[in-house]
């Protein structure tokens, strides 16, 4: 049977990472970032799930695990204050975020 | 498959007892009535306390627990004394000026030691799998924390923290798939002998300097510091004075854990990043704060400046001679850099009153005429931070730029020197604002305030005369 070879998927994860770092870099609105950051995680998990079947060892696939419940506990967090922000500001445009000065 | 043993949970006694007080501590919380959450804070010390009583029995043990997940030594013993430290301070802190700001909610301690148990995990860490679990557990509370204070919106202060903390840890994560792939283990030590196997080097070259971006983040290390002092003046000013503590000491200690463990095969790719990231650090640091006129934002880029005096510990790191001395001088001004800094905010929040005033430097004029103790106080902390004799600070300089020269990087202790020469301008101002000019200057009484601000002013000068003490405690804290 023929199969993917593992360069490719790493090099797809390098190109989804990159789309996710520049998301976060580029975009204004605080849930495109988030979702940015959410891509860059995923391409990690990629990364982990393709040599975990190269090496046929568990622990990548353990360690997507972790990610995954990880970034859950960041999405409850993360959106819990996009929400007040929303409410206190009536909009989340990062550049509204200005009071405090870099 | 081996059954969990005895041993395995002794490994991060601590950290177990922390984590299983905080859940409780969740609990009762519920039963304490709003106005009297004194008690929180207090069970919260409390457990901290006994957390503190179970790690000093560990002084000197050393073991591996859960199939090597973690580690128990003098260096995890080392950092997790002093991460109680800053978890204690924090308390101290937060108690009088959360009541005074109206912030005051039982979920502020709970949170605290949260974080603090993660950054105690990340010491105790010997997997890149632990080191993420614990970059997320101290991260996480620290956010919310962040965003504590709704009356002065600091929820802006807390999203910028947390988008940007999240970025750092895609890189962190990504870094480790990259280490992953390169050598097929997830375990330090397995890294270690893989990598000097002569595995695929880029791979692990470009996986270690993603970790070493989102550690950047962690510590607030230029060109990764744009958040911090954002995020340092808008939070609540305990919660920056623990943050720029605790999560500073959790994130350089798993650098250098993961750093001296890990990737010494790599040290020729890695040193000159180093390098130029703890020369940036200590440049754009102290210049930057020269033109500061808030005391938060001043102690912000104190902070980014004494980040990048910490990484140039990390510098010689690949060297087998010089990497026990200088990660002894790493740890050695990472108390340093927590007593005085801890010392520093309560200074300053003893002067803040509500709303943000109070806290311009020119609001410290006439300090010494009306507060002689608070002023002696905060010279010795300024003093500290430039380096100058007799305080801790000087003592830990003096070690650091030992080390560096050891390991025969004299031009970086040149710029070392020459960026706490130029930092004496911004820290004196403070002193001479103090001490000679004139001014009205009103503080609030709050005794975990000045509890704290004599703790740590005896301490930094204190300390300073026996050293060499301190700094064997420091060197017997090895890596195994």
């Amino acid at each position: 049977m023929n199969t993917v070879p593992v360069d490719y998927y790493v090099l797809l994860s390098a190109v989804l990472f990159t789309i996710g770092a520049m998301g976060v870099l580029i975009r204004r609105n605080p849930l495109i970032i988030f979702m940015s950051i959410e891509l860059m995680l995923n391409a990690a998990n990629l990364v982990f799930v393709a040599y975990a079947s190269v090496f046929k060892s568990f622990s990548g696939q353990i360690f997507v695990f972790f990610v995954i419940a990880v970034a859950a506990a960041e999405v409850a967090v993360g959106l819990a204050l996009i929400v007040q922000i929303f409410k206190a500001k009536k909009n989340i445009n990062i550049d509204e975020l200005n009071s405090l000065k870099g | 498959m081996t059954q969990p043993q005895f041993t395995d949970f002794y490994t991060i006694l601590p950290f177990t007892i922390l984590v299983v007080w905080a859940c409780l501590l969740l609990l009762a919380d519920l039963f304490i009535p709003r106005g009297r959450k004194g008690i929180t804070a207090f069970l919260a010390a409390f457990g901290l306390a006994g957390t503190m009583g179970y790690t000093i029995t560990q002084v000197g043990l050393s073991s591996i627990g859960f199939n090597g997940m973690v580690t128990l030594d003098g260096f995890s013993t080392f950092a997790n004394i002093l991460l109680i430290i800053s978890g204690l301070f924090g308390i101290a802190l937060a108690y009088g000026y959360t009541q005074r700001m109206g912030i005051e909610r039982g979920e502020y301690y709970t949170l605290l030691l949260f974080s603090v148990s993660g950054m105690m995990l990340m010491a105790q860490a010997a997997d890149l799998i632990i080191v993420f679990l614990a970059l997320e557990l101290l991260s996480i509370p620290l956010y919310v924390l962040a965003a504590f204070n709704r009356k002065t919106q600091s929820e802006e202060a807390g999203v910028k923290y947390f988008l940007l903390g999240a970025f750092a840890t895609g890189f962190v994560v990504y870094g480790t798939a990259l280490v992953y792939g390169a050598t097929g283990v997830t375990s330090l030590s397995g890294i270690f002998f893989a990598a000097s196997n002569g595995t695929s080097g880029l791979l692990l070259s470009i996986g270690a300097a993603l970790i070493l971006v989102g550690f950047g983040f962690k510590v607030a290390a230029v060109p990764f510091h744009m958040w911090t002092p954002d995020v340092y003046q808008g939070a609540p000013t305990s919660v920056t004075a623990f943050m720029s503590s605790g999560a500073k000491i959790a994130g350089f200690v798993a650098l250098m854990r993961v750093f001296a463990t890990a990737f010494p095969s790599i040290s020729a790719d890695m040193t000159g990043i180093l390098w130029a990231m703890s020369a940036l650090t200590m440049i754009v640091g102290n210049f930057v704060a020269i033109s500061q006129t808030n005391i938060k934002r001043l102690l912000a880029y104190s902070s980014i400046a004494h980040a990048g005096y910490i990484l140039m510990a990390f510098v010689p790191y690949g060297n087998k001679d010089v990497v026990s001395i200088s990660i002894a001088a790493g740890l050695f001004y990472l108390l340093t850099y927590v007593l005085t800094n801890f010392g520093a905010w309560a200074v300053v929040m003893t002067l803040e009153k509500a709303e943000g005033k109070g806290l311009e430097i020119s609001d410290y004029s006439g300090l010494a005429k009306k507060y002689p103790a608070l002023a002696a106080a905060m010279a010795v902390f300024m003093l500290s931070f430039i380096g100058f004799p007799p305080t801790l600070g000087m003592v830990g300089k003096f070690y650091l730029f030992r080390a560096v020269i050891a390991g025969g990087f004299n031009g970086l202790a040149v710029i070392g020197v020459v960026t706490s020469l130029i930092s004496a301008y911004y820290y004196l101002r403070v002193v001479v604002n103090m001490y000679m000019r004139e001014g009205d200057p009103t503080i609030e009484q709050d005794p975990g305030l000045s509890f704290t601000a004599t703790c740590t002013a005896v301490a930094t000068v204190a300390l300073s005369f026996v050293p060499q003490w301190l700094f064997l405690l420091a060197s017997t804290a090895l890596l195994r």
